[in-house]
């Protein structure tokens, strides 16, 4: 009777699934399997049908990804930029959950007005923010002139040596808050009793953090920032809207775009695609496998 | 109270009033600036001048931004409803019945919710294109489906785990099929997280750009994302700033405030996305 009962339940969750299933495969699997197939082609979008497999000379080929210099400066500005917003964040997001977590009138108030960045689509925080980092009208150069931080307006979405400080600056605007309320989510699961003896022992406020609330909450931290590196390795919107397909902010997902549907070279693109899905994927069980050993020596 | 004890707390509240300054004021100068037309542009102001709100009627006469509204609206509602229908019932599977390979399909679902974009982006354009969906929205509402149901099923999964054995054994052993214990036992415990993760879906498909950009072609198909990055004023060096901050004013507000009510449920459903991930 238990037995049939549990088949039954088996038979029906499979019901269950089944849509749920079918719907990943068509929309996720199918498009990854046949990205990747295409990345060993010379597709083009104009003519798809006559597409053949050419092996890896999309990758390793005389006019391959890694004989392309823009393809490398693809790469190392997404790892750059990376890096960058995330370390930025991380302080930043710190610095504002240790705020929220003290009690103080109007707490809400000021969490819901972090929260602000974060609901604001990414496309129109970066119309936003390229209207305030204008080099002629911009109240950014308003700012900064009348502090008298900088001597002349600065062009910081046209000047290539700013265009990625600018983009920076945007993403970690538009990024901390969801930073701050993980960090602030983990501070506000630490058992109370630690605080209240440091407390009664007299330790400077510092030392406590640095001593009791980082390593507690270090597990948590490192969730965010490999969350928050995933996406910022992906970064397309905010940089597609803010800068262009310039070069000094050319991402990867930007490059791939560019090649596949700019350019219409299916193949190239789809290869570089891919080569960006595995840095990802890599990524990925690297943290999981690290955060294991990191876990189990604590 | 003590001098320093003065001293740190008027610190303390200067570096709240910092941490709002910089969340709010993008947002408060993009409403400002929404408010000013012609060469009033380009001189700034920290404070509004006069109450001009021509951009709010430029936005709709220039652009055919309503249009970009209303795909906006039908695609995000369409997206949630459907992720929240094949979230739930999948969730329930997944997070009450014990079968094989559970443990590896959770961990699928998780890894799907890792992938760059653009790494389906080709494959999906010719699924779109084989599918007779370019430049429909039926495309969008699919291809959302890459990031709003792995996400949905996650949360709902994790949060419909933790509801009572007992619930469901009573219903059991009165016969009760799974679809009735789905439907009627758990669905109406489920209302705060389906709100959660809803309101989450909704927001990501409101303000999703690369797919929108690439499979739709035509004006009268944009969503409001790709609406406002590629509007234009009379030539290509001359964006219509007023205009498009007030199309900015005009999408993020209903965003903020549905963020200022449900900021409770999102901060949960954040952590619950991320942390227990």
């Amino acid at each position: 009777m238990a037995d049939r009962l549990t088949r039954s339940r088996v038979r029906s969750a499979w019901v269950f699934l089944a849509p749920m299933l079918v719907v990943l495969a068509v929309v996720a699997a199918w498009p990854l399997l046949r990205t990747i197939w295409l990345g060993f082609t010379n597709a083009n979008l104009l003519k798809m049908s006559e597409a053949k497999w050419i092996g890896l000379e999309n990758f390793t080929g005389k006019y391959g990804l890694l004989q392309d210099k823009v393809w490398w400066l693809a790469v190392k500005n997404t790892l750059w930029f990376t890096f960058l917003t995330v370390s930025i964040e991380t302080v930043l997001g710190l610095v504002v959950a240790l705020v929220l977590n003290r009690t103080f009138p109007g707490r809400g108030l000021v969490r819901a007005a972090v929260l602000v960045p974060w609901a604001i689509p990414t496309v129109v925080s970066a119309k936003m923010w390229s209207w305030m980092l204008n080099d002629q009208f911009g109240i950014i150069n308003h700012i900064l002139l009348g502090l008298g931080i900088i001597s002349s307006p600065k062009a910081w979405t046209a000047d290539p040596d700013l265009l990625m400080s600018s983009v920076v600056m945007v993403d970690v605007w538009k990024t901390t808050p969801f930073m701050a309320l993980l960090i602030l989510a983990a501070m506000q699961m630490l058992p109370k009793e630690c605080y209240e003896a440091a407390e009664v022992d007299g330790v400077h406020p510092v030392k406590v953090f640095f001593r009791v609330t980082l390593p507690l909450i270090r597990p948590a931290l490192m969730v965010a920032v490999i969350f928050r590196a995933l996406d910022a390795i992906r970064i397309f919107d905010l940089i597609y809207v803010l800068t262009g397909t310039r070069e000094p902010t050319m991402t990867m997902s930007i490059y791939a775009r560019q090649q596949l549907i700019e350019f219409q070279e299916v193949g190239y693109g789809s290869a570089a695609s891919t080569l960006l899905f595995f840095i990802v994927a890599l990524l990925t069980v690297l943290y999981v496998v690290l955060g294991r050993v990191k876990l189990g020596g604590d | 109270m003590t001098g320093t004890a003065v001293v740190k707390k008027s610190l303390f509240y200067l570096l709240v009033a910092a941490i709002v300054f910089y969340a709010v004021f993008p947002f408060y100068y993009a409403i400002l600036s929404s408010l000013k037309t012609g060469t009033e542009l380009f001189s700034v102001n920290y404070f509004p001048v006069k109450w001009n709100f021509d951009n709010y009627v430029g936005v709709f006469r220039d652009n055919p931004f309503a249009t970009n509204i209303w795909n906006s609206v039908l695609v995000s509602f369409s997206t949630v409803a459907l992720s929240l229908f094949l979230g739930v019932t999948a969730a329930y599977a997944l997070a009450r019945v014990h079968f094989r390979g559970r443990g590896l399909l959770l961990l699928c679902i998780l890894g799907v919710s890792m992938f760059p974009q653009v790494a389906v982006l080709s494959g999906m354009f010719q699924m779109v294109r084989a599918f007779g969906l370019y430049n429909h929205l039926a495309a969008l509402i699919l291809s959302y489906m890459i990031f709003t149901l792995p996400f949905t099923v996650w949360v709902l999964t994790t949060f419909m785990r933790d509801l009572p054995k007992e619930l469901e054994e009573a219903a059991i052993l009165d016969g009760a099929s799974s679809w009735v214990i789905l439907t009627r036992v758990f669905m109406p415990l489920m209302w705060p997280a389906l709100v959660t993760t809803g309101l989450l879906a909704f927001i990501a498909a409101w303000n999703e750009f690369l797919f929108a950009l690439t499979f739709t072609l035509t004006n009268d198909m944009r969503t409001v994302p790709v609406g406002i990055a590629l509007m234009s004023g009379a030539s290509s060096h001359e964006l219509p700033w007023g205009n498009i901050m007030a199309a900015s004013v005009l999408v993020t507000l209903p965003l903020v405030i549905l963020v200022l009510i449900f900021q409770r449920r999102i901060v949960s459903g954040l952590t619950a996305g991320a942390v227990k991930g």
